[in-house]
């Protein structure tokens, strides 16, 4: 490859894509440009909806299926991209330009090894023969360290970790030397400590063979530990670009500003002196039918009237098993809930229905936690029927009642939820809950899958319904940001056991136990040096690591 | 998991038998009379039902019937008085023969039809491929046959109208004379199997592995053969193997078109004849036949599925 002084390894310029959006082409990139030099990495941030995977994706001369590039040129290493036949764009893809999608485990073909579809990439691009590529696939595997790079690309996907297939993702797109990797809100699946760990690895990974990247991502502080510049995007405009540090340091829009106090943590709420215990969580073990292995063991938890108790713990730790406990939907094994000091029977069929009213949920999954074919009215107004026998006119008045409650206009009580947005529909769901007045709400990581600014909103509206109406929250997150901004009190939980709970002050206060330390410390900081210091101390020692943990 | 299927097919196998038995008795008249004819004196009648058992209670004629087949024994045949089992073998063999080169024939095509169209999907391919093979699943089975008569074998004579072969036939005569028959059910089966195998292909390209492939540079054929298609067998192997099904139990209308003797035919003359203990041990072989494949396919479904085949 000729290296062309002067020229710029990647120059997109006044690019305008249209998406067809229910049979018109709207608009989703307005003119954006962006340029790229060797060995740079630029970040592209944003919400849902900013444009941000699809501008990142033009790298690859790529749009996705319903998306038209209009106008505008990419030029990779001079040579334009727009236009080129698709055989041509192939010969790039995969070769010079790479891509790392969010979802490893979606991404990577079920029915083939790690190593076949490493292989797969340099061997079509004619950079090496099947015998070269299976070594560098064990040279890149050790590159972002994998355990036993020699043997794991024989596995299937579904055999390897969440974190170690992206991190072989990453190893596949350095395979055949690209000269841009496009990373596609890569540890966005992960949990906390294991994205560190990958982030960390992709860091070392791009650093050791001085390629370009573009990183999309949401989440502003990930970016900022890999990136020297970033661009923020907003509905296909560009809001601000710049330097990483001093964007950081100083925003200059007002949305980035948004962006970066999301994560300022509120003031704790006080006053957890009486102890008005409301339920009672009591050496609960439990396993799933079918299956030989505890998901939880003594399990103890105390949730105090009107107040929120955050479960805070990685997937797998049987924090949402612990709510599937409560509600009945799984009954334990041993253990028992006590609701009020009165025990409730373990199994949901068997639970009266004042039981049932005073225990709602509220799922992680809006979209499907919904029926599709009924109106937002119909949605709301079942518990006031089946739980309070509320009808005719008194039960109009109370839907429009919930609605305003949640700070949505009266006239969505006549919509379907699918004219509704994502935070819109988590609000309907929250209506629901608050229909059959319950006394305690599990909230089941119900801003998980929200967009920062709105899940922000989520969490107010809970937090002034719980000032107004008195009722305790049992709020279930991976997301210690969260758990910072909304708990009064916290359970950690790791491995199916509580690891500790108390006030907020106290867990979120030295002395740690080493899993919260480790947890807390794995919280990505507006700090663009936070992460090669976390390694360090790691590396010394001062802070616990996930091995050190004995975590596999 | 194995065992639990086979079970559940030998559980399927025993509720046919009795749906088997409990229908053929239901039907007017019995055994003795279609035996001796409408000109029979009832006392005739009477003495013959006393002599073949027809005069015992149907649970026990159930049993009875029951045992003899496990031990090999399907009964005589009324009409003619032969051994059951020994009828069948034969006629059995004819209609596997007819199905197997059927099979061979129609699912090679299928799947590479299949394939084509979801590689050039929605294109001129696609759609006449589409055209094609829904015209001719639409036709009824006979008039193909009898437009496949008309021009192959009386226009042209090509090959024979009539598929009629005996077991001393040589096998290259026997494959030339079942060239007809195999083609009709070819066109009829062949349109089935490659819209599933287009649909599974289809549904499968949405998926984000094959958008990666895409994006790591592979041809798109590449991507449809060695991404799509490998998660594409269970959906597939259930609709071949159904379609296989089809080539066994549903070829009485072919058989009959061509004179072939197969079990199908058998079926229908036993049918016209009244020989019931014939037309029970036919019900209960094609029921059979299919129980088996539907349990093959569920087999061959586990074999193709990474997860199942290379445990954590």
């Amino acid at each position: 490859m000729s290296k062309k002084v002067g020229k710029k390894l990647l120059e997109i310029n006044d690019l305008l894509i249209e998406a067809d959006i229910e049979g018109e082409w709207k608009p989703i990139i307005n003119s954006l440009s962006m340029t790229l030099e060797r060995g740079e990495i630029i970040g592209l941030i944003g919400e849902s909806g900013a444009g941000k995977s699809t501008f990142g994706l033009t790298a690859l001369g790529y749009t996705k299926p319903g998306c038209r590039i209009v106008s505008g040129s990419i030029k990779l290493d001079g040579v334009e991209l727009v236009g080129k036949s698709d055989a041509e764009l192939r010969k790039i893809r995969g070769n010079r330009v790479a891509y790392v999608a969010q979802s490893a485990a979606a991404s990577f073909n079920p029915a083939h090894t790690l190593a076949e579809q490493f292989t797969e990439s340099p061997v079509q691009h004619g950079k090496m023969k099947m015998s070269e590529a299976r070594k560098r696939s064990v040279e890149m595997f050790r590159l972002l360290d994998m355990p036993d790079p020699e043997n794991i690309g024989e596995r299937y996907p579904h055999q390897v970790s969440g974190g170690q297939l992206q991190r072989a993702m990453t190893a596949m797109a350095l395979g055949s030397d690209p000269d841009i990797i496009i990373f596609d809100e890569p540890t966005t699946a992960l949990d906390v400590t294991t994205q560190i760990e990958v982030l960390g690895a992709i860091k070392e990974a791009v650093k050791a063979r001085n390629v370009a990247a573009i990183y999309i991502s949401h989440d502003l502080a990930v970016v900022a530990q890999m990136a020297d510049r970033m661009m923020v995007l907003r509905y296909g405009d560009l809001i601000e670009e710049g330097n990483a540090r001093e964007m950081l340091a100083n925003p200059k829009q007002e949305y980035t500003q948004k962006l970066l106090n999301v994560r300022s943590q509120r003031v704790g709420r006080t006053g957890l002196d009486e102890e008005d215990i409301q339920l009672n969580v009591e050496n609960i073990t439990a396993r799933y039918p079918g299956t030989n292995i505890d998901v939880l063991t003594n399990v103890n938890v105390n949730v105090v009237k009107g107040k929120t108790v955050a479960v805070v713990g990685e997937s797998g730790s049987g924090k949402s098993t612990l709510a599937r406990v409560i509600t009945g939907l799984l009954p334990p094994s041993q253990g028992s809930v006590k609701f009020h000091g009165r025990e409730l029977t373990p199994a949901l069929k068997t639970r009266p229905k004042k039981d049932l009213q005073s225990i709602q949920m509220i799922y992680q999954m809006a979209d499907v936690a919904m029926n599709p074919r009924q109106k937002i009215k119909d949605i709301i107004g079942r518990p006031l029927e089946f739980y309070l026998g509320i009808t005719g006119k008194q039960h109009d008045d109370r839907v429009l009642d919930l609605l305003r409650k949640i700070e949505l206009p009266e006239d969505y009580a006549e919509r379907y939820p699918l004219q509704l947005s994502g935070g819109e529909k988590q609000r309907v769901c929250i209506a629901r809950a608050l229909a059959a007045e319950p006394e305690l709400i599990i909230c089941d990581e119900v801003t998980s899958a929200l967009d920062q600014l709105v899940a922000e909103g989520i969490l107010d509206l809970l937090l002034n319904l719980q000032k107004e109406l008195d009722v305790s929250y049992l709020f279930i997150t991976h997301d210690l940001a969260t758990v910072k901004a909304i708990a009064d009190e916290i359970v950690v939980m790791y491995q199916g056991g509580v690891v500790e709970q108390g006030a907020k002050a106290d867990i979120l206060a030295p002395p740690y136990a080493p899993y919260t330390e480790l947890l807390l410390s794995s919280v990505p900081e507006m700090d663009p040096d936070w992460l090669d210091n976390l390694v360090e101390k790691r590396q010394r020692g001062e802070l616990p690591t996930s091995e050190s943990l004995g975590q596999s | 998991m194995l065992a639990q299927r086979l079970s559940l097919g030998l559980v399927t196998l025993f509720v046919i038998s009795l749906i088997i038995f409990l229908g053929v008795s239901l039907l007017p008249g019995d055994a003795a009379q279609a035996m001796l004819g409408q000109s029979a004196t009832p006392e005739t009648v009477a003495a013959l039902r006393l002599q073949m058992g027809l005069d015992q209670p149907g649970y026990l004629r159930y049993f009875s019937w029951l045992g003899g087949i496990l031990q090999g024994d399907f009964g005589i045949s009324i009409s003619n008085q032969r051994q059951i089992g020994e009828l069948l073998g034969g006629r059995f063999a004819n209609t596997l023969f007819l199905a197997v080169m059927a099979a061979i024939i129609s699912v090679p095509i299928a799947l590479t039809l299949g394939i084509l169209a979801a590689l050039y999907r929605n294109s001129v391919y696609d759609r006449l491929v589409n055209v094609i093979t829904l015209s001719s699943i639409s036709t009824p089975e006979f008039f193909v046959a009898y437009i496949l008569i008309l021009v192959f074998a009386v226009n042209l004579g090509w090959f024979p109208s009539l598929a009629n072969v005996s077991p001393d036939t040589p096998f290259f005569a026997r494959i030339y004379a079942c060239i007809l028959p195999a083609t009709t059910l070819t066109l009829v089966v062949v349109a089935h199997m490659m819209r599933m195998t287009r649909a599974a292909i289809i549904s499968l390209l949405a998926s984000p592995y094959i958008e990666m492939a895409a994006l790591k540079g592979i041809p798109k054929w590449q991507i449809i053969v060695r991404h799509a298609l490998p998660n594409a067998w269970a959906p597939i192997i259930n609709v071949i193997v159904i379609n296989l099904a089809y080539l066994i139990v549903g070829v009485v209308i072919v058989e009959v078109v061509f004179v072939y003797p197969g079990l199908g035919q058998l079926l229908v003359d036993s049918v016209q004849r009244r020989d019931l203990p014939v037309v029970q041990a036919c019900s209960l072989i094609f029921a059979a036949t299919y129980v088996l494949l539907n349990l093959i396919a569920d087999i061959l479904s586990i074999l193709t599925n990474p997860r199942l085949l290379h445990p954590k």
